[in-house]
C-alpha cells in the first residue's frame, strides 16, 4: 500500500491503539457490572500480526484475552480500577506518540511537496 | 460501537443507579402501618452489551425492589401505628446508600474521563497536518 511506504507502522499502530482505547473503556464502563470479566488485546502480539499482513481487526480479535485480577472479587467481576486507569492512562500517551510520529511525516512530505 | 457509546451508555446506567439511591434515601425513616406496604430500597441490576470484537457497554437491565426488610419499631403515639402501637419503618439502609452514592459519583467520574481523553486524542488526529 502506498500509505505503508510513507507513514510505516505507525497507521496500522494509530489504528490499534484506538482499537484498545476502546477495550479498557468497555472496562471501566464495566467497572459495577457483576460478572463481567476484563479483557485486552495483546498489543505486542497484535502488532506483529500487523507487519505480517493481517488487518487490523483480525489482529485484535485474535490477540484478545482476560485480564488476570491482583484481586478476584466476591461478585465476580475482575476489572480492578486502578489497572484500568494506568493502562487507559498509558495507551492515550501512547496514542499522542503515534500521533506526533505521523505528524512529523506528513509535515515533512507537505514541506517537500511546497520545495521548502 | 465507539467509545463514546460504551462511556454515554455506562454514564446513564450510572445515573439510574443514583436516582435509585435518591429515592431511596428519600424513602428512608418513612412509616407505614403494614409490612406489606412499606418502601423497599430499589436497586438496578446492570448487565454487560457485549460486542463482538470484544467491546461491551453497561445497560439497566431492570430495577428490583430489594429484600432489605422494613424495620418494625414500637410507637404508638404515631397515627398510622397499628392495634399493637407498631409501625414498619421503609427498609432502607441509609449506610449502605450513601456508600453507593459515592462509588456511583466516583464510577460516572471515570467514564467522563475516558470521554475526555478520547474526544481530545480524535481531536488531535482530525487536526492533523494542519
Amino acid at each position: 500500500m502506498a500509505a505503508d511506504k510513507i507513514f510505516g507502522v505507525h497507521g496500522a499502530a494509530l489504528q490499534l491503539r484506538s482499537e484498545r482505547l476502546g477495550v479498557l473503556a468497555s472496562n471501566i464502563a464495566n467497572a459495577a457490572t457483576p460478572n463481567y470479566k476484563a479483557r485486552d488485546l495483546d498489543f505486542d502480539r497484535a502488532m506483529e500480526m500487523v507487519r505480517e499482513g493481517d488487518d487490523t481487526q483480525e489482529a485484535m480479535s485474535e490477540t484478545m484475552g482476560y485480564r488476570i485480577p491482583l484481586q478476584p472479587s466476591m461478585d465476580g467481576n475482575t476489572v480492578e480500577l486502578s489497572t484500568e486507569q494506568t493502562l487507559f492512562a498509558e495507551n492515550a500517551v501512547q496514542y499522542s506518540t503515534t500521533l506526533s510520529f505521523l505528524e512529523g511525516r506528513v509535515n515533512s512530505i507537505t514541506r517537500a511537496l511546497r520545495g521548502e | 460501537m465507539n467509545v463514546f457509546d460504551i462511556s454515554g451508555r455506562a454514564m446513564s446506567a450510572q445515573l439510574t443507579r443514583m436516582n435509585t439511591t435518591a429515592s431511596n434515601l428519600a424513602n428512608a425513616r418513612t412509616t407505614y402501618s403494614s409490612e406489606a406496604e412499606a418502601y423497599r430500597a430499589l436497586k438496578p441490576v446492570f448487565r454487560t452489551t457485549m460486542e463482538e470484537n470484544g467491546l461491551a457497554t453497561v445497560d439497566v437491565e431492570q430495577v428490583v425492589q430489594s429484600d432489605t426488610q422494613p424495620t418494625r419499631r414500637y410507637d404508638p403515639n404515631n397515627p398510622i401505628a397499628d392495634n399493637e402501637g407498631y409501625v414498619w419503618e421503609a427498609g432502607v439502609d441509609e449506610a449502605a446508600e450513601l456508600i453507593d452514592m459515592m462509588e456511583t459519583a466516583r464510577q460516572y467520574q471515570n467514564n467522563v474521563q475516558v470521554l475526555q481523553t478520547a474526544k481530545s486524542l480524535i481531536l488531535d488526529t482530525v487536526r492533523m497536518g494542519k
